[in-house]
């Protein structure tokens, strides 16, 4: 163990966590929550332009620009299947905590680490092996069944490759379980002096609700994924109705994790949220405790409305309705969060940097994805909408439009603190108008295509839905276009980027306390905190 | 980063103020990893109380054809090895190594005895066909259309010969409980949750006697001891609840029915 006392004589640490040791070996064998974090950056950006490659082929092939279809009916299928698996399970759900919550989390708190650093590394190893594991399926046996592998088709009908996928889920969800076990216990015992619950910031809040989730949900995700295993190497019978088993069944099984899984999603992007609205506002939080208490809020009702998923499923009419009520309740801990934002911002400093950009894109995006919510909420409007393109529309205006808004803002936001440079403000002002802007031209045809009753997965559709699904092609291309200005903004500020301040936005939370790169062990001298993490005005 | 150097001079990670402060969070991560496997087993469970409603006359006929006795010395067995393990985390916090490593053995014979049972109730289910759905059909590849009804099972098949039976020591009581069995619709359904549940739970065993072997070399070398017992109390705990996946599936399983 080295003692890593540092000099900081310019203002800047000369000997920082980027520097502490130098080779691939000294990376892919830190116990660093900082480059951890790094790692996992890289690898789910990686991930991310495989999953965007199969979108946009996806959509180029919907456009039907040419006489013949770009992909055949099996292809389709497999690059839908793909798309939502990789997005889904190793880009979205890791995408926040494992990256962002990883740098940012222990800093935050003034930790010098995660509780369990070697645990740390290991689960983003069991993260890589799980995503091999998946993809391998991309080479042996393509899966074809979407990321959401319904009985009995993938386990009666289709090929053997959704053992692999399934195997690959699997091993990622442990990964995402031994990440939340880290986070929590790290909350728990490793808060800096005078850094009592009601002081930490609400990104943590954020990620230690997401964390509870990911500990009580994703067993159940484990156990389902496994009994499709057992379902298919040795034909169990459970969700096989020939034998007695309920192809239902596995619908409950698997939304009752999938469900919350989709706050797994969305929490840790409220809670980026949170603190760039604070920061670029220049104002204490409005309502804190209401904005930290809602996070929990979110978190136990996520378990108790798996339901609304299956109400065309020959459910009971009673449980319709009770799951359709409670599915409504989220948006009560929802709203607050969002209009504690829109009052925090009221009479504050706001600025207009790219992180802000991205804060008040997704305050748009996931409102209307939010709202389009309660639609599909009520038992009688859902069967009307169920299975169609609103229901695309509607999902990835929360999970796109909510998540990887938040991921990019955070991305501009914490990017000085992790590399100790600026990216390009001019940069991030045109990857959010073109990812804005084209998220908006692309989904937004998807509601009233969904209205106009076009069906979700299909490979094909009737000559009226033509022109709109053009549109949303042409917007997807503004999206990926949007996406790659972001990565050019992002490499080039690594490499080129201007130096930064250790305090470039005149944040107040931990983390802008320290020198930009921090450290090794984050802090030169562990902080004492005497206020709360919004200390404004 | 070096956590242990030898258990006299035990020093803590950077990241902790003390020896204390480490030992609780890492108690604290054992327990939450501990809630996850009773929650994976809760999918389960909550599948097993569902079908069970669903074809309880299934369920009773299939409980009968399990060997209650070999779960009985099972159980024993498995509660014996949670007393030895429980002994042994006693005795590395009193820091007596040697019987220390003697009990930790024990409880990994106790693992490996668990197995051996286990063996000898698979291997006669896989004789006289009380296994899950695809390999309870003579010809495996008949129910591939969804016309099982159709197809003779290898019980039937089984029943119809008497040198089989004789061979497989199946008595004239087994004979009639398997003709119980088969008498109902959708049997197959009570053997998928017995070899799926069993099944991860003995996966569960050999996973926690390797485990327990890792901590028995630690205590030889003597990297465990009274100022720095975590990992052994981590492994202990893990192993109890292994245990007590058992005592509720042995019941369930064998004695419900």
């Amino acid at each position: 163990m080295s003692s890593a006392h540092t000099k900081t004589e310019h203002g800047h640490a000369d000997h920082n966590y980027l520097n502490h040791g130098s080779g691939i070996w000294s990376w892919m064998t830190t116990l660093d929550h900082k480059r951890i974090g790094l790692m996992y950056f890289a690898t789910v950006a990686t991930l991310f332009l495989i999953g965007g490659f199969f979108a946009l082929g996806i959509r180029l092939h919907l456009a039907k620009f040419g006489a013949e279809p770009l992909l055949d009916p099996d292809t389709y299928n497999k690059f839908m299947t793909f798309h939502g698996a990789i997005m889904v399970f190793m880009v979205i759900i890791p995408g926040i905590p494992a990256f962002l919550g990883n740098f940012v989390l222990p800093i935050q708190l003034g930790a010098k680490d995660v509780a369990f650093p070697r645990l740390n590394l290991a689960s983003y190893y069991i993260f890589i092996a799980g995503a091999l594991i998946a993809a391998s399926s991309m080479i042996f046996n393509q899966v074809d069944t979407g990321w959401t592998f319904y009985t009995p088709y993938s386990t009666a009908k289709t090929s053997n490759g959704v053992i692999l996928l399934v195997l690959g889920a699997f091993t990622m969800g442990f990964s995402s379980i031994l990440t939340g076990l880290n986070f929590i216990v790290t909350t728990h015992k490793l808060r800096a002096p005078g850094m009592t619950m009601d002081r930490i910031p609400l990104m943590i809040w954020a990620l230690y609700s997401t964390s509870i989730i990911q500990i009580l949900a994703t067993p159940i995700l484990a156990i389902t994924l496994l009994l499709i295993g057992a379902e298919k190497t040795l034909g169990v019978g459970i969700f096989d109705p020939d034998l007695g088993g309920d192809p239902v069944l596995f619908q409950h099984f698997f939304w009752f994790y999938s469900h919350p899984a989709v706050y797994i999603m969305i929490l840790p992007a409220m809670g980026v949220i949170s603190e760039l609205i604070t920061a670029f506002s220049k104002k204490t939080i409005f309502g804190y405790r209401a904005i930290a208490y809602s996070s929990v809020a979110i978190a136990a009702v996520s378990f108790l409305v798996w339901g609304h998923h299956m109400f065309v499923s020959g459910q009971s009419t009673l449980a319709g309705i009770v799951f359709s009520i409670i599915t409504m309740f989220v948006g009560v801990p929802t709203a607050i969060k969002l209009f504690n934002w829109i009052s925090t911002m009221y009479r504050g400093t706001v600025t207009f940097e790219a992180p802000m950009l991205f804060a008040l894109g997704f305050m748009f995006l996931f409102t209307i994805g939010g709202l389009t919510g309660v639609f599909l909420a009520s038992t009688g409007m859902d069967v009307h909408f169920h299975d169609t393109y609103f229901v695309v529309a509607h999902f990835h205006y929360v999970m796109v439009g909510g998540t990887l808004m938040a991921l990019m803002g955070g991305i501009y936001y914490w990017f000085p603190k992790m590399f100790g440079r600026m990216t390009s403000d001019l940069g991030g002002r045109i990857s959010w108008v073109l990812i804005f802007t084209g998220f908006n031209v692309t989904f937004f045809p998807q509601f009233v295509l969904g209205a106009m009753g076009m069906p979700r997965r299909y490979f094909d559709y009737l000559p009226e839905y033509t022109n709109l699904n053009q549109i949303s092609t042409v917007g997807s291309w503004l999206i990926g276009l949007g996406f790659l200005v972001g990565l050019i903004t992002i490499i080039h500020g690594i490499f080129k980027g201007e130096k930064a301040s250790d305090n470039p936005w005149g944040a107040k939370t931990l983390e802008w306390q320290t020198s930009s790169p921090p450290p090794h062990e984050n802090f030169t001298t562990t902080p004492t905190v005497t206020a709360g993490p919004y200390d404004f005005r | 980063m070096t956590s242990v150097s030898s258990s006299s001079e035990f020093q803590h990670q950077h990241h902790f103020k003390s020896a204390e402060h480490q030992y609780a969070s890492s108690k604290q991560g054992i327990w939450l990893f501990l809630c996850t496997e009773i929650l994976m087993f809760g999918g389960l469970f909550v599948g097993y109380l569902i079908y069970h409603s669903l074809y309880p006359t299934v369920f009773k006929n299939g409980s009968e054809t399990l060997d209650w006795k070999m779960g009985a010395v099972n159980t024993v067995v498995l509660l014996v090895s949670s007393f030895t393990m429980a002994a042994a985390i006693n005795y590395v916090q009193r820091g007596l190594h040697k019987i220390a490593a003697i009990m930790l053995a024990l409880t990994i014979a106790c693992a490996g005895a668990f197995m051996v049972i286990k063996y000898f109730e698979y291997s006669h289910k896989f004789h006289v066909g009380t296994v899950p759905g695809k390999f309870s059909l003579v010809d495996p590849s008949c129910g591939a259309g969804g016309k099982r009804a159709e197809c003779e099972s290898k019980i039937s098949a089984l029943l119809k010969n008497p040198a089989e039976l004789e061979k497989n020591h199946v008595s004239a009581e087994e004979v009639s409980r398997l003709k119980a069995v088969i008498s109902q619709p959708k049997w197959e359904m009570f053997y998928g949750f017995y070899f799926v549940m069993t099944g991860l739970h003995g996966v569960h065993v050999v996973a926690g006697a390797f485990l327990i072997f890792w901590i028995f070399i630690k205590t030889l070398r003597r990297k465990v001891g009274p100022e720095y017992y975590t990992p052994v109390e981590g492994v202990g705990l893990f192993w109890h609840v292994v245990d007590l996946v058992w005592i509720y599936l042995f019941p369930l399983l064998y004695l419900v029915g």
